[in-house]
């Protein structure tokens, strides 16, 4: 077991953990955060998409002790002051979901590609979403989903790390 | 309040809602991560299971070791099917197509003999997920190794029995003869005719097998510890998931509670029994305790049904002129190593829609189905009639090749004119209402289909390496599943009614119970719009409950384009009843003849008077029975039920552009355009993310997906690294118009969305494709449509028939140049 330290959503957490845990089975099994979820075995899908340190990385394909020290954000925690991000906002808008399982994961990966490039081409979106899977949608409006985030984005910024 | 509870409500709106593009209600909990997948739920106790799954095809289990297994790190139990041979029930296949069908008993864990690769042969129970996983590793199984077949046309020889002990392969074989039915000519005739003084196409088509890869990995939750037994599951049906628990395990069906939480799509891969299930509930009972299981993605792939798997052989005879004659088809239809839930009833459900939208006026219809030693397969979404649409919309375009004119013109010659409907096709189903020459108008004009025709001729005439294809496919299909004479007449076992309730609280909120069980199509929010029109409430203030047999009592789920157009029609029937009992209430309130008393926007008025009370105010005087009517019971809530007496038939008109790199056989969409009447459009924006993803789904079939396996059975594409799912960066955005033309099978005038997509899209991408590359001398394309089996077919291979090799990754850059490209 390895002791691990670090803030999730803001919150500091600390706990022992196997080294072989990753990194989305504690956040889901060891505190709770149950709205990060996994989709596939092999890191395909990206349903499992947080922040750490700022960064999109899929927690299926990170250690729990890897990220120890870090700052990770979920999409529990995108939210601030009870003030939905611009993406959750535009996703909800413009009907970029529908099941909802790849939505954490493509919103997730959706304000990393927007806080690299605020203003992407729909070719960019496309090229910036390749690594997330939905079913249901057939990515015509999560497409259209950032990029509306884009026109219409507020200033705010990331709740956990704000 | 905080935005985490509750979408920011704009004050409630009045006046109409349906028609309008309310944003859903179920997206807050979704975008915030407050969600209830049956994977995230947890109750005291809860032990956690992994299975034991065959590696062989098909093999005798000599002996199973669970010794070491036993021993291992907090492991509780290691389960073998001889241990709950007598309690696991069977999995039920609802549709016996024929009387003779042979249907071989499907046990939830194999106890002597499996059947496919994958199929589960113990499970291990510890008090971790990881722990039962390690320890599934340490059951050791001998096995006995058995021939297996796994081919459609093998399989069809009878050589290699799936079954051994059922003497062949062949389950059913059904029929239908429009001669003999009544409802037209005899097709051998017309064909004979055509032989010698007519047109004749012929074709033999392949559906691959497909798998419905949704999102959200299958999950069993079961807790024993109640009175009644709690089961947790990601299902499309929990209605029937109870029923039929309670049929085969011997439990009371009131001692069952099946809960469907939120569920991460299904496509018709969570209509089912599962194996997994079913041991789940034999496991949480066997133990007494809470037991979990949750699938891996390769799981997934690997036992979870996949669909269409078909071989298809398609005659198709004409006039000269091109007017259609006779249509025969014979299906060879894979069922996998069993009959699953629908099983060949999948198929047969194509039987009625092979004529599309034409006047044949003579069709036979014949349907072998057939075991090997794969995966069971069944409903996918559109289940029957993407294959039946995909095989006329394929030989229209032969027949117009054949004659040298446009594809539209060929079906304008032969569609049901809009002044015939109602139309009974030569299949014996009444095609209420539709207007081919109106969606096909617009199709074209939002598709600019002159203009890119003159682009074709002009690429063809300078030998350009890229070649553009157009691809039509005017498709209809049947939705609405389904009355219930007609299912029992087709030998189903159970009904395709639907069952609603609304209630009316005291504080003016409005609950409605709804029968169906969605897994993101957006039901909360469309039957509120619903319910809101009808009882003139605020939208916000209508809750709908769905997806607990102890919530919603009666229904019989979601599947076939049937929530609104069956479900819908109950939640107006029971919200109408509603309306009858307050306007009584109200009656006697406002001191009127009930004659007198009416209802509109939510209010009664005495007429004549400018005296009222909102349906809202009859639901507190109901709550406090104060001042009430003698002999009126003191409830204002409703039920509805509806059993519709014949399908709904949505249609529209697809096209498609393709660009073919001869060089490469890369193929790369251009555009691509729908317009769909799906009747009255509740709320377009949910409407048109239905099509989107159908479409998706449809055009993924043409080009990316296909189940392969080895020579030995084992799943090929057993990963998403194998199985190809599209990306962001494999499609474009589409072009989706409606031209609706209410439906007559009930009040709302819904047709159904769910699977209309899927069903015309899969045709429209592969006409395009070898539209393109036609005049080169390619006639077919197996799907899907790699680059590979394109180039192959562009050097005189007719293509496909390496199935094993086909599997091919991402096309570089995908369909989009890549940014890089561009810059």
């Amino acid at each position: 077991m390895a002791k691990i330290s670090l803030t999730v959503d803001g919150e500091k957490v600390s706990d022992e953990v196997e080294p072989r845990m990753l990194l989305v089975h504690y956040l889901r099994e060891k505190l709770g955060r149950t709205g990060t979820v996994v989709g596939c075995d092999t890191s395909n899908c990206g349903a499992c998409t947080v922040h750490l340190n700022g960064r999109s990385v899929k927690s299926c394909n990170v250690l729990a002790v890897q990220a120890d020290g870090a700052e990770v954000t979920t999409i529990e925690g995108l939210a601030a002051n009870g003030q939905l991000h611009a993406v959750q906002e535009a996703f909800r808008e413009c009907h970029g979901l529908q099941c909802g399982f790849c939505t954490p994961g493509m919103i997730m990966q959706s304000v990393d590609l927007l806080n690299e490039n605020p203003h992407p081409t729909e070719a960019e979106v496309r090229f910036g979403l390749e690594g997330n899977l939905c079913r249901c949608t057939g990515y015509h409006n999560i497409v259209k989903s950032v990029l509306y985030a884009a026109e219409h984005g507020s200033a705010h910024s990331e709740g956990a790390q704000a | 309040m905080t935005t985490l509870e509750q979408a920011p409500a704009a004050g409630p709106e009045t006046g109409k809602e349906i028609g309008k593009d309310r944003r859903r209600k179920e997206d807050q909990r979704l975008i915030t991560g407050r969600t209830r997948w049956t994977d995230n739920l947890s109750v005291p106790g809860m032990l956690h299971m992994a299975m034991v799954r065959s590696p062989h095809a098909h093999a005798r289990i000599v002996s199973i070791d669970t010794s070491a297994a036993k021993q291992a790190t907090n492991v509780y139990d290691v389960v073998t099917g001889h241990d709950i041979a007598d309690s696991q029930g069977v999995l039920a296949n609802a549709w016996p197509i024929t009387e003779e069908q042979k249907t071989p008993t499907h046990l939830p864990m194999a106890v002597d003999r499996v059947t496919f690769a994958g199929e589960v042969v113990a499970a291990v129970i510890a008090r971790s997920a990881a722990e039962a996983r390690d320890a599934a590793e340490l059951v050791d199984v001998e096995w006995e190794e058995l021939p297996a077949v796994l081919d459609i046309k093998e399989a069809l020889k009878d050589e290699v029995l799936a079954h051994p002990d059922l003497g062949t392969n062949k389950s059913a074989l059904w029929q239908f003869d429009s001669a003999a039915a009544g409802t037209g000519g005899d097709v051998d005739e017309a064909i004979a005719k055509a032989r010698t003084d007519g047109i004749v196409i012929e074709r033999e088509l392949l559906q691959q097998r497909l798998m419905p890869a949704f999102m959200e990995p299958r999950s069993y939750l079961a807790d024993p510890t109640g009175e009644q037994i709690t089961l947790w599951s990601s299902t499309q049906i929990p209605h029937i998931v109870r029923f039929l628990l309670a049929a085969t395990t011997g439990v009371p069906e009131s001692k069952i509670r099946v809960i469907a939480p939120d569920v991460g799509g299904g496509f018709g891969g969570k209509l089912a029994v599962q194996p997994e299930e079913w041991i789940t509930f034999a496991v949480a009972r066997r133990l007494g305790k809470p037991v979990k299981f949750t699938e891996t993605r390769s799981e997934s792939l690997m036992s979870n049904h996949h669909g269409r798997a078909q071989v298809q052989h398609i005659t198709l005879a004409a006039e000269k002129d091109g007017t259609v004659t006779g249509l025969k088809v014979h299906l060879d239809a894979d069922l996998g190593s069993y009959v699953a839930l629908l099983g060949g009833g999948t198929p047969v459900l194509g039987a009625f829609m092979f004529n599309g939208i034409y006047k044949f006026p003579a069709y036979q219809f014949n349907c072998q189905t057939v075991f090997t030693n794969r995966p069971w397969t069944d409903a996918y979404r559109g289940a029957g009639r993407p294959e039946a649409t995909y095989a006329i919309e394929r030989v229209m375009d032969d027949l117009a090749a054949h004659l040298g004119v446009d594809p539209l013109e060929i079906r304008e010659k032969n569609w049901i004119k809009n002044t015939e409907f109602p139309f009974t096709s030569v299949a014996g189903l009444v095609y209420d209402t539709g207007n081919y020459e109106v969606a096909t108008a617009k199709a074209k004009e939002m598709f600019g289909y002159d203009a890119l025709r003159a682009e074709q001729k002009e690429r063809r005439a300078r030998g350009d390496k890229v070649q553009l294809g157009l691809g039509v496919s005017t498709f209809t299909e049947m939705c609405g599943l389904a009355p219930s004479r007609i299912l029992g007449a087709l030998r189903y076992g159970a009904g395709g009614w639907e069952h609603a309730t609304v209630r009316m609280l005291a504080t003016g909120k409005v609950e409605v119970v709804i029968g169906v069980s969605p897994h993101g199509q957006g039901h909360e929010t469309a039957f509120s719009q619903i319910v809101a029109d009808r009882l003139g409430v605020p939208f916000e203030d209508v809750e709908v409950l769905h997806g607990d047999t102890q919530v919603s009592a009666r229904g019989l789920d979601t599947y076939g384009s049937r929530s609104l157009v069956v479900g819908g029609e109950a939640v107006l029937r029971a919200a109408d009843k509603v309306i009858e009992r307050a306007r009584v209430v109200a009656a006697h309130l406002l001191e009127a003849n009930l004659d007198d008393v009416t209802f509109d926007s939510g209010r009664f008025s005495v007429a004549g008077t400018d005296q009222g009370m909102g349906i809202t105010d009859v639901a507190l005087a109901t709550f406090t029975s104060h001042n009430f009517p003698d002999d009126v019971e003191t409830n204002i809530d409703a039920q509805g039920s509806f059993d519709a007496v014949t399908f709904s038939f949505p249609h529209g008109t697809h096209l498609c552009a393709m660009e073919v790199d001869t060089e490469t056989g890369r193929v790369k969409m251009r555009k691509y355009v729908c317009v769909d009447d799906i009747g009255t459009v509740i709320n377009p924006l949910i409407a048109q993310g239905q099509v989107h993803g159908g479409v998706t789904q449809g055009i993924s079939q043409a080009l990316f997906e296909e189940a392969v396996f080895d020579d030995a059975g084992t799943l090929v594409s057993g990963s998403f690294v194998d199985y190809l799912l599209p990306t962001a960066l494999d499609t474009i955005s589409y072009d989706v118009a409606h031209s609706p033309n209410p439906s007559t099978t009930n009040s709302l005038g819904a047709k159904g969305v769910g699977e209309t997509g899927t069903i015309a899209s899969t045709p429209a991408v592969v006409n395009a494709v070898v539209d393109a590359v036609r005049h080169l001398g390619v006639t077919d394309i197996a799907m899907p449509m790699t680059p590979e089996r394109v180039w192959t077919a562009l050097r005189g291979d007719p293509g496909g028939a390496d199935t094993v090799e086909s599997a091919e990754p991402h096309f570089e850059g995908g369909n989009l140049e890549s940014p890089e490209e561009d810059r």
